[in-house]
């Protein structure tokens, strides 16, 4: 019997290799990274578009009807739309559960952990890469939003700066929610590790369990939907200024950013669990 | 900074390893250690828990009871493993959507591998020229090439290879066996599962045997062919029955095929042909036949059961 006696150097582990490594799988898959890159553009261009079709209104303001107050366009409310947020949430939601269920549905997470049986290290990596990525989208997305809409209403007198009310904390809220959503994406596919399955369980928890408990009949209920991601988010970028009324039972400012941190730090948590825990 | 792994020995030692799934046992109370220096082939049947076996070496799957060390350590202990083990468990456990060399490089950059070393791998399988094509075009033959190369890109000590020959055509079945022995002849530790005893034959000095999830054989190729391979006689004669009687009476075990030809176990041909000598009896063939060890192989995980680890000497 022969041993291999030559003894051989092995670089001490680092961090930034496995990030460096991820960044590699992430750049050469191309359908991935185009999903959030064209739904930036898009989410930019539903929030111009509502605005630019808006100065007509603007222009041309409805006749006052009495016992009504007189009619004040909300530029935060239009110029971060709710639309274009929730089309940011589903493509970060979806790259967040694509990078994960990916690895399992291939089979690619064997040859992953052979290679590196650190999990934490590896799931760490993806969490930071996906998060990273998603934050830079999610603050292009809402900068440019934010500034282009109220340069074009400043022509009318109706814009806001970042410096006024309640705009910088609107702005920072509306990005933050898009690296959220890719964490529970993340969280998502590494519990179900089926792609269909994912995204469908994705668009039940943004959009479709919100419908659930809305109104304010019942507090409980109420309290419950606005605890739910995107109602986060709707919080925050609420203008008090406008005319737009929200729910009695609103959470505070504090209590939206507190449950978006929640959020992020359950779904990071639940996808180091589940992914060291399983066997794959 | 760096650390030298010195001179260990590069061997995988298995503990009574069990995996359950719910009421199905895997692994069942495997013990058995590959050593380097030989290509050590591990058989059994589809089923048989090989996979899994394999998994529970690498840490995908943890145990449900015993233990499996590599070089001492268990593997999932290793911070980064392509410079211990290198391993092809399924060709398909790749992303198709990437070129071969974006697989190897994102490997390698996790592991702190140089770049330069990609091409090198991919040069070795004869993959050179398709490196910057997407996987999921390859033919199965191309893909397990890539997953070889995926295991020799740490230039590891040990080796695992899954069904490796699956897919390949003959010059591919030919230098993979070459680059075994190779790799062996290197001082490397190479463990091969395969369910077909004919690859083995000429791929294996060693044989891990396993049904249902136990140990069946650990020893030599040559061993085992001494042990297991069967000796049988194929007589034909115008008048058998005559012979017959007479081939039973001195204990031979006859199995009267057609009319004029039998097979007879149990008794060398020298004897035979005395016998057949002695009542009077013609004889048309006498030839002595030697079961192929894949027939050895079948009958003895036929009906694992029966054949438990350390009963079977």
């Amino acid at each position: 019997m022969s041993t291999m006696t030559v003894g051989f150097a092995e670089p001490a582990p680092r961090f930034t290799d496995l990030l460096a490594a991820e960044w590699i799988k992430l750049r050469s898959l191309r359908s991935t990274y185009w999903v959030l890159a064209l739904a930036s553009l898009a989410a930019i261009a539903i929030n111009l578009n509502a605005v630019h079709s808006d100065l007509t209104y603007i222009d041309n303001p409805p006749p006052r009807m009495p016992g009504i107050p007189p009619f004040r366009y909300d530029a935060l409310y239009h110029s971060l739309s709710s639309i274009a947020c929730y089309l940011m949430a589903i493509a970060a939601g979806s790259l967040g559960a694509i990078t994960v269920f990916g690895e399992y549905t291939t089979g690619l997470v064997r040859t992953t952990f052979a290679a590196v049986p650190d999990r934490r290290g590896v799931i760490a990596a993806k969490v930071l890469l996906i998060g990273g990525i998603t934050a830079l989208a999610g603050a292009v997305v809402s900068t440019v939003s934010f500034f282009a809409c109220n340069a074009m209403l400043a022509s009318r007198h109706v814009g806001l700066s970042i410096t006024e009310g309640v705009s910088l904390r609107a702005v920072l809220g509306y990005a933050a929610i898009v690296p959220v959503c890719a964490l529970i994406g993340m969280a998502v596919g590494a519990l179900l590790r089926h792609a269909t399955a994912s995204i469908v369980s994705l668009v039940m928890l943004f959009f479709i369990l919100p419908l659930m408990f809305g109104g304010d009949r019942y507090r409980w209920l109420s309290e419950i939907g606005s605890h739910l991601p995107l109602a986060t988010v709707n919080r925050l970028t609420y203008n008090p200024d406008s005319s737009t009324t929200i729910s009695k039972y609103a959470p505070s400012v504090l209590d939206s950013w507190i449950t978006m941190g929640v959020w992020a730090a359950v779904a990071v948590a639940v996808t180091m669990v589940v992914v060291r825990r399983r066997d794959v | 900074m760096t650390a030298l792994t010195g001179t260990v020995v590069p061997v995988i030692e298995i503990e009574r390893l069990t995996k359950r799934y719910g009421a199905t046992t895997a692994v069942d109370q495997l013990t058995f250690t590959v050593r380097p220096g030989t290509v050590t082939g591990f058989l059994g049947p589809n089923g048989a828990g090989k996979s899994t076996t394999l998994r529970m070496i690498l840490g995908l799957n943890t145990p449900t009871g015993g233990a499996v060390t590599v070089a001492g350590v268990p593997f999932a202990n290793r911070p980064r493993g392509l410079r211990h083990v290198g391993a092809l468990l399924d060709a398909g456990d790749v992303h198709g959507g990437r070129s071969a060399r974006a697989h190897l490089a994102a490997l390698a950059r996790g592991n702190r591998i140089p770049l330069g070393r990609v091409d090198e791998v991919l040069a070795e399988v004869g993959l050179g020229k398709a490196a910057g094509r997407r996987i999921g075009g390859y033919s199965l033959g191309m893909k397990q090439r890539l997953g070889i190369a995926g295991a020799l890109l740490g230039d590891p000590p040990v080796l695992l290879f899954d069904e490796p020959l699956n897919g390949l055509d003959p010059e591919g079945v030919l230098w993979v066996r070459g680059l075994f022995r190779r790799l062996a002849d290197e001082g490397r530790t190479v463990f091969v599962s395969s369910h077909m005893m004919a690859e083995m034959e000429h791929t294996a000095d060693r044989l891990v045997v396993i049904g249902r999830g136990r140990l069946i054989a650990d020893e030599s190729l040559v061993e085992f062919s001494a042990r297991n391979a069967e000796t049988s006689v194929a007589v034909r004669a115008p008048e058998l029955s005559l012979l017959v009687d007479a081939l039973r009476a001195e204990g031979a075990e006859v199995s009267v095929v057609e009319p004029q030809f039998g097979i007879v176990t149990g008794m060398p041909a020298e004897r035979i042909g005395e016998l057949a000598l002695r009542h009077g009896v013609v004889l048309h063939e006498l030839a002595t036949r030697t079961s192929s060890l894949e027939s050895a192989f079948m009958s003895l995980t036929a009906d694992s059961v029966e054949y438990l680890a350390g009963e079977a000497r």
